[in-house]
């Protein structure tokens, strides 16, 4: 299944873009993807906190992903 | 009205989009780019903000705030890309019958906006950059 992921704030410096693709099997949670992640970007490790949004929601590490998802990366927020 | 805008905010605008004859309160809040930070000063700042999420997580603390407090109109206008110290970054209108009701929905509201609303801000110092309270104290580039 093809998702695309978004990154943002200081985490697309530490991804080194802002968007890409990626293929992920049948039953990938978000959990399985945080871990894949934080391997393939071990500075992601370096946050205080990392939070991963799916479609514009905030989600859980159960959560399942789904074919053309949505994925951002959301270091912690400073708006205001 | 929720509006991300990289044009500079019309509070007046912010205000009218939150009028009612049934208030006796319209509380305001403005949030402006402050000249320090650590010590040091601040040339600019640049806001980066995930617009679609953005705009759905302000509307949930809108509907959150109408739902604990009776208001007859919330506004909220954030803006986007650079700015310099003293321009404004957001602004927040809410109105009710009674003003200590605009006061918490107000606070509430700008108070959630920075706990979860996907917006980022870079401060750009004379010798050197930081993501705001992205890290413990690695990463920092300075030059």
């Amino acid at each position: 299944m093809k998702c695309r992921v978004k990154a943002f704030g200081i985490s697309r410096d530490m991804v080194g873009q802002g968007e890409f693709d990626l293929d992920v099997p049948e039953g990938y949670t978000v959990a399985l993807l945080r871990a894949d992640l934080t391997r393939k970007f071990p500075r992601l490790r370096n946050l205080r906190s990392l939070f991963i949004a799916i479609n514009n929601e905030y989600a859980q590490d159960s959560l399942t992903l789904a074919e053309g998802d949505e994925i951002a990366l959301i270091p912690p927020v400073s708006g205001g | 009205m929720i509006k991300i805008t990289e044009k500079p905010i019309d509070i007046q605008k912010v205000i009218d989009a939150t009028s009612s004859l049934g208030a006796g309160a319209v509380n305001v809040f403005i949030g402006t780019v402050r000249n320090t930070a650590h010590g040091k000063n601040v040339v600019w700042l640049e806001y980066e903000c995930y617009e679609s999420m953005a705009v759905a997580e302000i509307r949930k603390i809108m509907d959150e705030a109408s739902h604990r407090w009776p208001l007859l109109g919330a506004a909220v206008s954030h803006r986007v890309g650079t700015l310099k110290p003293g321009e404004v970054s957001v602004a927040i209108a809410v109105s009710a019958p009674h003003r200590k009701d605009s006061f918490e929905a107000c606070k509430y509201i700008i108070d959630t906006l920075k706990e979860k609303v996907p917006i980022w801000k870079k401060e750009i110092f004379e010798d050197g950059e930081e993501w705001i309270s992205a890290q413990p104290n690695m990463e920092k580039s300075y030059n």
